[in-house]
């Protein structure tokens, strides 16, 4: 997975490419911040998602927080595991704790997203 | 030890009670409504009495020991209250009695409305709401509703500042609006760029706490009112804070338009399991048509100077009532007693002494916890419950911590803008020797965050029960008894 590049959202979600969808997830950080992710709400396969916008809830612990879609598209798979195993977000947030697949409607905003040295930067920032 | 549960004293057979013999004809329930699987308890009266009791004893309240519960106002609740609304002939009223044989009641009711007016600078006063969210929903639907009798009908987005209290996006969702929320600049206060950003023809207000979450005075409140009505919205106060305020600033006097008031925490009534809320909502003449009816007003016609008569009366385009009769009302003669104790004066120096409580207190600390927003607060202060030289440790630690030193943990996690937020309000309540004793708690769990880190991870030591698993519980709760 090292060889595919991932990009990141301000707001701490993060996205993939994976042959002709993207897959979109939390981050490491957002995960350690929330602590123990206890239950998610995801939108349905079919649903379109808009950039910048809430397309779901990741509930821990500590809070609720929404999830903002990196990219605009229509939602062609949902993480099904994370019914039953929310945990797998905390484990492994950047592999099987994905949350949905995206369809992009314009694969160029994924260009426009942070790579991974800004985002650290953006991390730090938050202290 | 931790006491078992009522299903678990139970003896086949055992019973509390004998009925009187029988002396009518006896019907008999239909098979088909007879179960056998309800794991009834069967227990004698001692058995439900020492029960009782044990679990009262494990109880923490704030006639235990010091509260600090940021957000919560757990001052103490004088008794004298509780002698007021006890008495018979405010205890045995029953709501549909005919208003001419309530008129003490009504007298109450009416008076609390009028302070509740002076003390915020609302020209009316809805006393119905049974608590401080509830009060919000009251005041968003009379905004709501406001716009629309103007022909408004385009306005449909309420402005919430991320260092608001969460009922407040909530209040405007149940109310069919859409949240905008602003960000908070360096100073704690709303970000006016962001709000004259988002100040349009679609707002039909903007909900803010003030003091806030952060137990911050929004130092730019002139503004951001003129900002909000220049754009033909409302502004909504959140009074959850008023107790910072009262008898010092009228949230009324810089234009709030509508605010609700928690009886249950500035004026000293009973909450978090010791009793219902009660979210009077007060608003400008401008709103005073909408609110929810009825409301209590002196009735000239049936009144002379010595014989005042009260009667209840509708607005003309009210929202109609938001709760069945006429609120909680016990809840009310408490409040009424709080400040008819107090007076005017001693209201201001309650809220006087909460604000230097809290400042004292953040003085103590802040050379030991990281504090963001470290300047002159209200009544409460949030610092972070987090070092950087022990990573490993969060609020959640510090806060079970506290428990093995027998005094309550502040509410931690909230606001959401604050890393590891440990949210602190000590209230008027405690002396100066409470809050030195609640500081060298919090100093040494700072210090043993360093050296015993463990000793945190693993607390609470001495509660009846240990740390709990909130993971577990929030992933497969269990929400009813289940036999083993």
């Amino acid at each position: 997975m090292n060889s595919v590049e991932i990009r990141y959202n301000k707001t701490h979600e993060w996205a993939r490419k994976e042959g002709d969808v993207f897959v979109v997830g939390i981050s490491d950080y957002a995960q350690n911040t929330l602590s123990d992710v206890v239950y998610v709400e995801l939108p349905a396969v079919g649903d379109e998602v808009t950039r910048g916008e809430s397309f779901g809830v990741v509930e821990s612990v500590k809070a609720a927080s929404d999830v903002y879609a990196p990219l605009s598209g229509k939602v062609t798979a949902i993480n099904k595991t994370l019914d039953n195993a929310p945990e797998v977000i905390n484990e492994d947030p950047l592999g099987d704790g994905w949350l949905i697949k995206v369809q992009a409607a314009d694969p160029a905003e994924w260009e426009q997203l942070l790579d991974s040295q800004a985002y650290a930067d953006v991390v730090a920032a938050e202290g | 030890m931790t006491e078992p549960l009522i299903y678990e004293l139970s003896a086949p057979g055992r019973t509390g009670v004998k009925p009187p013999r029988l002396d009518v004809p006896e019907a008999e329930l239909p098979d088909s409504m007879l179960r056998d699987d309800l794991p009834l308890p069967e227990v004698s009266e001692i058995d439900v009495v020492r029960h009782f009791v044990r679990l009262s004893q494990l109880n923490y309240a704030i006639d235990k020991g010091m509260y600090p519960l940021g957000s919560c106002t757990m001052k103490y609740n004088p008794k004298v209250n509780e002698v007021a609304a006890r008495l018979p002939g405010f205890a045995n009223l029953h709501p549909l009695q005919d208003e001419s044989t309530v008129q003490g009641a009504l007298y109450l009711m009416h008076t609390l409305q009028e302070y509740l007016k002076a003390i915020g600078g609302f020209a009316g006063v809805t006393l119905q709401p049974a608590a401080g969210a509830h009060g919000e929903l009251t005041g968003v639907l009379m905004m709501r509703r406001y716009h629309q009798a103007r022909g408004d009908m385009q306005r449909d987005t309420i402005l919430v500042p991320d260092s608001s209290h969460g009922t407040n996006p909530a209040s405007t969702s149940m109310s069919g609006l859409q949240v905008v929320q602003l960000p908070s600049d360096a100073r704690g206060n709303v970000d006016l760029d962001a709000l004259r950003a988002h100040a349009n023809e679609r707002v039909v207000g903007l909900m803010i706490t003030n003091p806030n979450t952060l137990g911050l005075f929004e130092e730019n409140i002139v503004e951001v009112v003129r900002i909000v009505h220049e754009c033909g919205g409302l502004v909504y106060g959140d009074g959850a804070n008023m107790n910072a305020l009262m008898g010092v600033m009228r949230p009324g006097d810089v234009g709030i338009d509508v605010m609700h008031f928690n009886l249950h925490k500035t004026f000293s009534t009973p909450h978090g399991g010791g009793g219902p809320g009660s979210g009077p909502v007060g608003v400008a003449a401008s709103l005073a048509d909408y609110l929810p009816g009825p409301v209590v007003i002196l009735d000239p016609e049936h009144s002379d100077d010595d014989h005042p008569y009260f009667t209840f009366y509708q607005p003309p385009q009210s929202i109609g009532p938001v709760k069945s009769f006429w609120g909680h009302f016990g809840v009310m003669v408490r409040a009424y007693t709080y400040i008819r104790m107090l007076g005017g004066a001693g209201l201001r120096e309650a809220a006087e002494h909460a604000v230097l409580n809290a400042n004292y207190l953040r003085s103590q600390l802040r050379d030991v916890y990281p504090i963001p927003y470290d300047r002159l607060c209200k009544h409460e202060f949030v610092a972070e419950g987090h070092f950087a030289d022990a990573p490993d440790i969060r609020a959640l630690d510090i806060g079970k911590r506290l428990i093995d030193f027998g005094v309550h943990p502040p509410t931690y996690y909230f606001p959401l803008i604050v890393h590891e937020a440990l949210m602190i309000e000590p209230t008027e309540t405690e002396s100066r020797q409470t809050l030195d004793a609640y500081a060298a708690i919090l100093r040494q769990i700072a210090e043993e965050a360093r050296t015993q880190p463990d000793l945190l991870h693993e607390a609470p030591h001495s509660a009846p029960v240990r740390r709990l698993d909130e993971v577990t519980a929030a992933r497969k709760p269990v929400l009813r008894y289940q036999r083993s």
